[in-house]
């Protein structure tokens, strides 16, 4: 069978403990998967600039998948953040976060199945600041045509290539005419050619009280960056916290990296206690994207499935097993869905 | 007499205040933030606690003036037909009240509604219950009149 190669970025803390965890699982799987591991801590580059490694970017361009666990941002003055670094090198466009309620995880909510996309380049976070007069300052939102409809474009494929019913965007274009009234636009027009998914507009206050009273009534949603940042994580929230939420960059010229989101949680690191979850599930979409459905489906249920069991958890999801007794339950659950 | 006032500050961003807010809100008490985060923040505690109809509300301004109001819509679908949920209304005025320093009129008021709400014997259909407003409205006259 035809290995495919993906770059490895286990990161710090935790980062090489759960990724090891999640090289085993694969195995067990027989997933066709070559890793490349590979370290992404910044250097500075010819002229001064802060620059990912080369064998790292020439990894990266060359297999064009990623997964990559907790960085650390090192406190060196003038370091750039680590994340930025990432998305800025391979034009990490969207951010998606697919969030589904874990049976066996106890949180509120329950049946939670939902994603957000969030767009990562502009919007309120384009670093755009200037000081009117002492005491007066204003902060630029870029709102661009083409990054609104990249997005879009985005969202509506990954609801058709995912089975998803509905695209929601979540804007606040009645406040923000222009801007998000730009973003709105583009989505309307997208949507026009993909008349298969249902589209629906709501404005973002309305989508956070309707989303702690009831967030099954959520499918796919499409929103600025801001807008995203906060509702990515609320929603990470209603399912049962970072350690559980899978994460995915997707970057122009086809390059995606995969994540967990947690910190590297230094005061458990080495210790054989992490809990892989997140950083696999986050390898579950990587291998959905790729259309590797079947080897996704399998470790996807195999994971849930010892989760719900309750009899092997990690500490975090109030069990007492190591981090090697969970993967190992995993693997053995794999092995047994042949 | 000494009070002594726990003052603790703390700072969060919005994406970490909701991850936690979704989570435990018990954990937070006062909240202060620029228009947008408050935009999102005050719409979602009001989900938290059962949305708009019993949210209420006050918008304070320069010069003293202050405005107490009902957050929800005009629900045109049962204007006149004695089936509205006045508590919106009613714990906004009740925050008037506290603003003008009448706090036993507010906590009589406030207790009557709450415990007409906990006996679950008189709720407007929004509530869960078939009642009209006017005997909502009159369950909570009548306890308002026993708390003297």
């Amino acid at each position: 069978v035809l290995h495919i190669n993906i770059t490895m970025i286990p990161g710090d803390g935790i980062g090489p403990e759960i990724s090891a965890a999640v090289m085993k699982i694969f195995e067990a799987a027989k997933a066709p998967i070559t890793w490349e591991e590979r370290n992404v801590t910044a250097i500075k580059g010819p002229g001064g600039r802060w620059m990912i490694p080369p064998d790292a970017k020439e990894s990266m361009d060359r297999s064009k998948i990623g997964l990559k666990g907790p960085l650390k941002t090192p406190i060196a003055a003038g370091h750039p953040s680590m994340n930025l670094l990432l998305r800025k090198t391979f034009d990490l466009y969207a951010n998606v976060r697919p969030c589904v309620s874990i049976e066996g995880y106890k949180t509120p909510y329950t049946d939670v199945n939902l994603v957000t996309i969030r767009e990562n380049t502009e919007g309120e976070y384009s670093g755009i600041e200037h000081m009117i007069v002492d005491g007066v300052v204003q902060s630029i939102k870029l709102i661009t045509e083409n990054a609104s409809r990249r997005i879009a474009e985005y969202a509506f494929e990954y609801a058709r290539n995912n089975k998803r019913t509905s695209v929601t965007a979540v804007h606040k274009a009645n406040i923000m005419r222009m801007s998000d009234g730009l973003f709105l636009r583009k989505c309307r027009e997208v949507a026009e050619n993909y008349k298969d998914i249902k589209f629906t507009e709501m404005y973002l206050d309305t989508v956070c009280l309707n989303m702690v009273q009831d967030p099954t009534q959520f499918d796919v949603l499409v929103m600025p960056n801001l807008y995203g940042d906060i509702l990515s994580d609320l929603c990470a929230g209603l399912i049962g916290g970072l350690g559980v939420t899978p994460s995915g960059n997707i970057g122009a010229n086809g390059v995606a990296i995969f994540e967990s989101v947690h910190g590297t949680a230094p005061d458990i690191a080495g210790m054989d206690l992490a809990n892989p979850t997140a950083l696999l599930l986050s390898a579950v979409m990587m291998l959905r994207h790729m259309g590797l459905h079947d080897h996704a489906d399998k470790i996807q249920t195999a994971c849930f499935d010892t989760i719900r069991d309750k009899k092997v958890l990690t500490k975090d999801l109030g069990g007492s097993a190591k981090c090697s007794e969970f993967t190992a339950e995993i693997c053995r659950r794999v092995q047994d869905l042949g | 007499m000494m009070a002594l006032i726990l003052f603790r500050t703390f700072l969060t961003c919005p994406d970490a205040c909701v991850f936690q807010m979704v989570q435990d809100p018990t954990q937070f008490d006062v909240l202060v933030m620029p228009n947008l985060y408050g935009d999102i923040l005050s719409d979602l505690c009001a989900g938290l606690i059962g949305g708009l109809g019993v949210t209420p509300s006050g918008n304070i301004g320069a010069n003293g003036v202050a405005i107490f109001e009902s957050v929800h819509g005009t629900a045109p679908d049962i204007a006149g037909m004695d089936l509205a949920n006045p508590t919106a209304l009613l714990l906004s005025a009740v925050m008037m009240l506290r603003h003008m320093g009448l706090h036993d009129h507010a906590d009589k008021i406030q207790t009557a509604c709450f415990d007409t709400i906990r006996d679950k014997k008189v709720l407007t259909k929004d509530l869960g219950g078939s009642a009209k407003c006017s005997e909502f409205t009159a369950e909570i006259c009548r306890r308002v009149q026993d708390l003297g």
